[in-house]
């Protein structure tokens, strides 16, 4: 039979142009092994890395050397270092830092306490939650950084409004996932808790806190973000100090390798900040959910 | 009667309204347990087992009737006996040891005391050298030896447990029911057990009180005389084996009743 199928010209040209998709035996099943992950040695997959950035700054300061991008907007690597240089030496580089880094912090503190708090707080009543669930939702999907002129006349110039900035923006999520994780505590548990005889702020302490615990870590990382962006948004409305105060300020005077070494200072900082937190995450994680 | 009633359900029942229409989740019931007695209660889902436990447990206030226990209304009062959930529910973030003295915890000891107290009987009772280990790393039997303990440390009286070893595999199970036996004669409660498994019923239990669904209710109580210790062994004698057999009938029957009741 399956001799008879290979002699036959016309299955011959099927199996053929199944060959053309991979191999096949004499019935025309395809032959196929479970694919196998050849996984690089991690020295390899650093020294790609590395080349790209290479290439990637090497590539950009060929190109404004020989005037296919434009200096004036694009500036270039080598002018970008010679204003880092400066901005360290010369300029007001660790106020700067140290501003945005602080309202940062205040805010993502002071935003993820507060809406934690909120959100755990609805579990004492289911009335109140149903009441307040409204205004919760209207603050979520309302666009924070339109008040932040708002926010600028109320509080002033200084670290207050950057700080109520990056608060507003860190509240609301911290509170819908705080509420979500009260709403995820595990009936049978709290029928547990009450059979036991608990008082409820015993269920509270004892079994709500805790579980809404990786909730609340789970934000943490999304809210750094949101509370830098927050404080940069402050800065650019209106400050005397801060990262977003140079970026905005070397903008307007068409300093543009000013502007990159202020974006590239403000992207270390939120690196740093963002390895921080997740240093911080891991850390609650072991210390409390196992 | 022999020795005072320690539990009491006086006309206890159970009504749900659905859609309008009153459903009885329980009918009447009139039970006394005697102090330091185990008892099952046997019967197919729906028939009441679980509503009977949470009124006990006051976690649901009955239609009618009360809760006695030692003679004083507890109807609707919480944390007046050892109720024992069919998961272990025990919080991944406590240790072993501090999820054992949370009923303790909650009724005021401080947590040294809790602790000195749980420490020795978890060494006696299987979990000595797992104290300090989260129950993620506990297996399945370990965590409901844990749930026990935790249930027995409350000190009340009254244990109610709904099948305990429901979701154990045979050996566990076979295992764990000689260490509960243990617990019983050790700790001298009086204990409700709820339960699927009619051998297990048998082997544990004083008496078993068979139940039927819709309307859930008491359809018989069945004495279990055979002596005390009970060694696995048991389980072959043909008097174990004719009360398995006619408390299986009775379970039988109520359901094939049930049936000529939908038929009519």
């Amino acid at each position: 039979m399956t001799a008879e199928t290979n002699s036959f010209p016309a299955s011959r040209t099927l199996l053929s142009l199944f060959a053309l998709f991979g191999k096949s035996d004499a019935q025309g099943r395809p032959i196929r092994r479970l694919p196998t992950r050849r996984e690089w040695p991690n020295w390899a997959v650093a020294l790609v890395q590395i080349s790209i950035v290479v290439a990637f700054f090497g590539g950009w300061e060929l190109a404004a050397r020989l005037g296919m991008v434009d200096k004036f907007f694009w500036s270039s690597p080598a002018a970008i270092f010679e204003m880092g240089v400066i901005f360290f030496t010369e300029g007001d580089a660790f106020t700067d830092i140290a501003f945005t880094f602080r309202s940062t912090l205040m805010g993502f503190f002071i935003g993820t306490t507060a809406g934690a708090l909120l959100g755990m707080s609805f579990w004492w009543s289911r009335n109140y939650a149903r009441i307040m669930q409204p205004y919760i939702i209207c603050l979520e999907s309302m666009p924070k950084l339109a008040l932040a002129p708002l926010i600028i006349m109320v509080f002033g110039m200084g670290l207050a409004s950057k700080v109520a900035i990056a608060t507003a923006l860190t509240l609301v999520v911290s509170t819908l996932t705080a509420y979500s994780g009260v709403q995820a505590v595990d009936r049978d548990q709290e029928k547990l808790f009450y059979s036991l005889g608990a008082s409820r702020w015993q269920v509270f302490s004892k079994l709500v806190i805790p579980s809404c615990i990786p909730w609340i870590i789970s934000i943490l990382r999304v809210n750094i973000g949101l509370a830098l962006t927050g404080a940069i948004v402050g800065e650019f409305v209106s400050s005397q100090h801060g990262l977003g105060r140079a970026i905005l300020q070397a903008g307007q005077t068409y300093e543009i390798a000013l502007v990159w070494v202020a974006v590239f200072v403000l992207s270390a900082l939120s690196m740093v900040m963002y390895v921080a937190v997740a240093w911080l995450e891991k850390i609650l994680q072991k210390g409390i959910v196992h | 009667m022999p020795g005072r009633a320690k539990l009491v359900l006086d006309n206890v029942s159970m009504i749900f309204q659905s859609d309008g229409k009153p459903f009885t989740a329980l009918a009447p019931v009139d039970l006394e347990i005697p102090a330091g007695k185990f008892i099952s209660l046997v019967g197919p889902s729906g028939c009441g087992k679980s509503t009977i436990f949470n009124i006990v447990a006051g976690l649901q206030p009955p239609s009618t009737g009360r809760v006695l226990i030692d003679g004083e209304d507890a109807t609707g009062l919480i944390g007046r006996v050892g109720y024992m959930l069919q998961k272990d529910l025990l919080l991944p973030w406590r240790t072993v040891l501090d999820n054992v003295a949370l009923g303790m915890e909650i009724r005021g000891a401080p947590m040294k005391d809790a602790r000195e107290r749980a420490l020795p009987l978890l060494h006696k009772y299987g979990l000595g050298g797992f104290e300090h280990r989260y129950p993620g790393s506990l297996s399945g039997g370990m965590r409901q030896r844990a749930a026990l303990l935790r249930t027995l440390l409350v000190d009340q009286d009254v244990i109610l447990l709904d099948e305990p070893f429901g979701a154990l595999d045979a050996q566990t199970k076979a295992r764990m029911q000689e260490w509960l036996l243990q617990l019983f004669q050790d700790f001298g409660r009086t204990v409700v057990f709820v339960t699927h498994d009619v051998e297990e019923a048998v082997f544990l239990s004083d008496d078993i009180y068979v139940m039927a669904s819709r309307p859930g209710r008491m359809i018989e109580k069945m004495p279990i005389d055979l002596p005390r210790p009970r060694d696995r062994a048991i389980v072959s004698t043909p008097r174990f084996v004719a009360m398995k057999k006619y408390c299986l009938d009775l379970l039988h029957m109520s359901e094939s009743g049930m049936q000529t009741d939908e038929a009519a």
